[in-house]
């Protein structure tokens, strides 16, 4: 059994900006792959500024607001091939979105309309885990049950900081380690579990330092660097495929906006701190970065945000021309072998419906 | 559907162990996992030989953790797998409540039906077997009352073999309990090769005209021992067996023969599922009972220790003083 290596402390970066280290160049990744990594990480953006603005003017439910995630969302997806799984916690709602998933269907689950159903095969995606951390098993289990199977794909789970304390991220990630799964456990380290800050989470001095009790590497990344996230990922996809098991990869950020729309975090955040990371939100930064490079400029930035925004206006259109679900959609999925009383209980309801 | 010809006696569980070889010889989708069941064949012997025949992969020794084994479950049905899952005693069971809540009894309904979770759980449930804490319990209301899942409680060896081959085909999630004071016990004619007895079917166990006992699991045999002592008096003894989907129609006919209805279960009773049963029995056959609908249960209590476990369990005498109230009504 291969040594098991203490975790990487210091956050691995490849975006220059912060340190004045300059910019580094990461392998495979050419101008068409920055260009599409870019596009992702628009997508994303916008479609999360548009569902804060559809919330508040009523057309979508509680949104889980992931502004400035982006960089690990996108970073992580590139890295992986169409084969692999994707399991998202919330904040990861419109991942699939990177996989072709059109965006009226996850406005429509944040909407509560049946629409917003999908199948997980169609998309390599799993369902939108609400509970915390219970997808971690289930992307174990797949991950586990390909290799069983002979078959190439890796899985990807994506979860946050305050998920690293539940019973369920503990068991997926032991079994991923007994079993070899080619799983890479994402966490989304962005400081906070609603109010409750990562230190109040844990003791362990980073959540990477989780992975050794678990038999695999753990990584830290700047989470605002979509770079070191695909570079991470990248390398936890390649060890997966090589039989050397699951990776631990926490990403590291700070979270600058609520919780959800719900949520008013002003009375426990850090304000200033809060304001000094919007200013080095991921977008912005990878944007320098293609800048720099001379990859980017303004007016291929400027069709790129405008393609994103068009899809959306789209999307909330279709979204809100779903007709009303049918009452049946009660009682229809729950089994492929309904119980005998479903048949008499939709007959009484729909008495009652008039 | 079983094959004709050869039936064999063995105990309820030789009957689960020659499902198991039969279901993993015939479907190579099919694999067990669990605490201990692959190197020792599992605390009861459940799934002994599986792992020599069938690989360490297709009977796997999980870590101890009961909500990680229903959990990965989840995923192995996303690759293509029918998980077996043992859970080695009752109440050990708990801790996987979350998976089977949140997910294992959701999952199908979240993705509007496309996708299928053939998820088997299967574990020895009850008490009267003189067993440290916990390893007692009828958990069954937890079960029955989680949508999404499927429930069933077979009494008798043949019907272990059948119900556990009709879970394990099932495209829907099965919690199999099976009643451990009778694992070695109960022995009968059990059918070798393909069996299989379709869930949400009663069985009549003994017919008769004044008096309907019914149960499931291991109260069954104490329905029929009141039954024996009840000599003067004609008893059908209704065995549940598939608690959901339920055999309404079964409950409802023998309710209308008899008039008179006792049910017996060995979890506690409030909310237990005579109360279910019961409540059916109100809307549905008020007219037909020629008195009320008397429960035998379990007490609201924890499940004691050993030394005084046989008085909170239900016996043939309480079933019987049950059934002569409601007779002298």
């Amino acid at each position: 059994m291969a040594q098991v290596l203490p975790a990487e402390r210091d956050l691995r970066r490849v975006i220059g900006d912060a340190d004045g280290a300059g910019d580094r160049q990461v392998e495979g990744l050419g101008e068409q792959e920055l260009l599409e990594l870019y596009r992702s990480m628009v997508q994303l953006r916008t479609y999360d500024e548009r569902s804060v603005v559809y919330h508040s003017q009523g057309r979508i439910g509680t949104y889980a607001i992931f502004w400035n995630h982006e960089a690990m969302q996108a970073g992580a997806f590139h890295a992986l091939e169409d084969e692999d799984w994707i399991f998202p916690s919330y904040r990861e709602s419109a991942i699939g979105l990177l996989r072709g998933m059109p965006p009226a269907t996850v406005l429509s689950w944040w909407r509560g309309h049946p629409a917003g159903w999908w199948n997980p095969d169609d998309y390599r995606v799993a369902s939108i885990c609400v509970p915390i951390a219970t997808h971690v098993p289930h992307a174990a289990g797949l991950a586990w049950g390909k290799k069983l199977k002979g078959e190439r794909a890796a899985a990807i789970v994506f979860f946050g900081d305050g998920a690293t304390s539940e019973g369920a991220f503990h068991e997926g990630a032991n079994f991923a380690g007994v079993t070899g799964a080619p799983l890479i456990l994402f966490c989304n380290n962005n400081g906070w579990a609603i109010s409750t800050p990562v230190e109040a989470q844990t003791r362990a001095q980073t959540l990477a330092d989780k992975a050794a009790g678990y038999g695999m590497p753990g990584v830290r990344v700047d989470g605002t660097d979509v770079l070191a996230c695909f570079e991470a990922t990248h390398e936890a996809v390649r060890r997966a495929r090589n039989g050397e098991g699951p990776t631990l990869i926490e990403a590291v950020s700070y979270r600058v906006a609520p919780h959800a729309t719900a949520d008013d975090p002003s009375a426990y955040v850090d304000v200033e701190r809060v304001e000094e990371a919007r200013k080095h939100e991921c977008v912005g930064r990878f944007e320098g970065y293609l800048r720099r490079a001379g990859i980017l400029h303004d007016d291929l930035a400027t069709s790129i945000r405008a393609e994103a925004a068009e899809a959306m206006r789209e999307a909330i259109k279709t979204a809100e021309a779903e007709p009303p679900a049918d009452v049946e959609l009660l009682f229809a999925n729950a089994y492929v072998d309904p119980p005998a009383s479903f048949g008499s209980d939709l007959d009484e309801l729909r008495g009652t419906l008039g | 559907m079983s094959c004709e010809g050869h039936l064999a006696e063995r105990s309820i569980v030789e009957a689960i162990n020659d499902c198991l070889h039969v279901e993993l010889e015939r479907d190579s989708s099919v694999m067990v996992l669990g605490e201990d069941v692959g190197r020792s064949g599992g605390v009861f012997r459940a799934t002994a030989g599986l792992r020599d025949r069938f690989g360490p992969d297709r009977c796997f020794d999980t870590p101890l953790a009961e909500a990680g084994i229903l959990g990965t479950a989840v995923g192995l049905c996303m690759a293509g797998w029918r998980p077996v899952c043992e859970m080695q005693y009752d109440a050990f069971s708990y801790p996987c409540l979350d998976q089977l809540i949140t997910h294992v009894g959701r999952y199908r309904w979240r993705t509007g039906g496309k996708m299928e979770f053939p998820i088997v759980v299967r574990m020895p449930y009850g008490g009267g077997v003189r067993a440290p804490e916990l390893h007692d319990d009828s958990p069954e209301t937890y079960y029955v009352h989680t949508p999404g899942v499927k429930v069933a409680i077979p009494s008798t060896p043949a019907d272990a073999k059948g119900i556990l081959a009709a879970a394990i085909r099932d495209p829907d999630p099965v919690v199999v309990l099976e009643p451990k004071l009778h694992y070695r016990t109960s022995k009968g004619d059990v059918p070798d090769g393909e069996h299989v007895v379709p869930l949400g079917k009663a069985r009549l166990a003994r017919e008769g005209e004044d008096l309907t006992l019914v149960a499931y699991g291991s109260m069954v045999a104490v329905c029929e021992a009141a039954a024996d002592a009840l000599d003067d008096v004609s008893v059908d003894v209704l065995d549940i067996r598939s608690l959901k989907p339920l055999d309404e129609e079964a409950l409802l006919v023998s309710a209308a023969k008899t008039g008179r209805v006792v049910i017996v279960q060995e979890a506690p009773r409030t909310c237990g599922f005579a109360a279910e049963l019961a409540a059916i029995l109100a809307e549905k056959a008020i007219l037909d009972l020629r008195g009320p609908v008397l429960r035998v249960t379990g007490y609201d209590v924890p499940y004691p220790y050993w030394q005084i476990e046989d008085a909170y369990m239900p016996s043939a005498k309480r079933v019987i003083a049950a059934a002569r109230r409601l007779l002298d009504f």
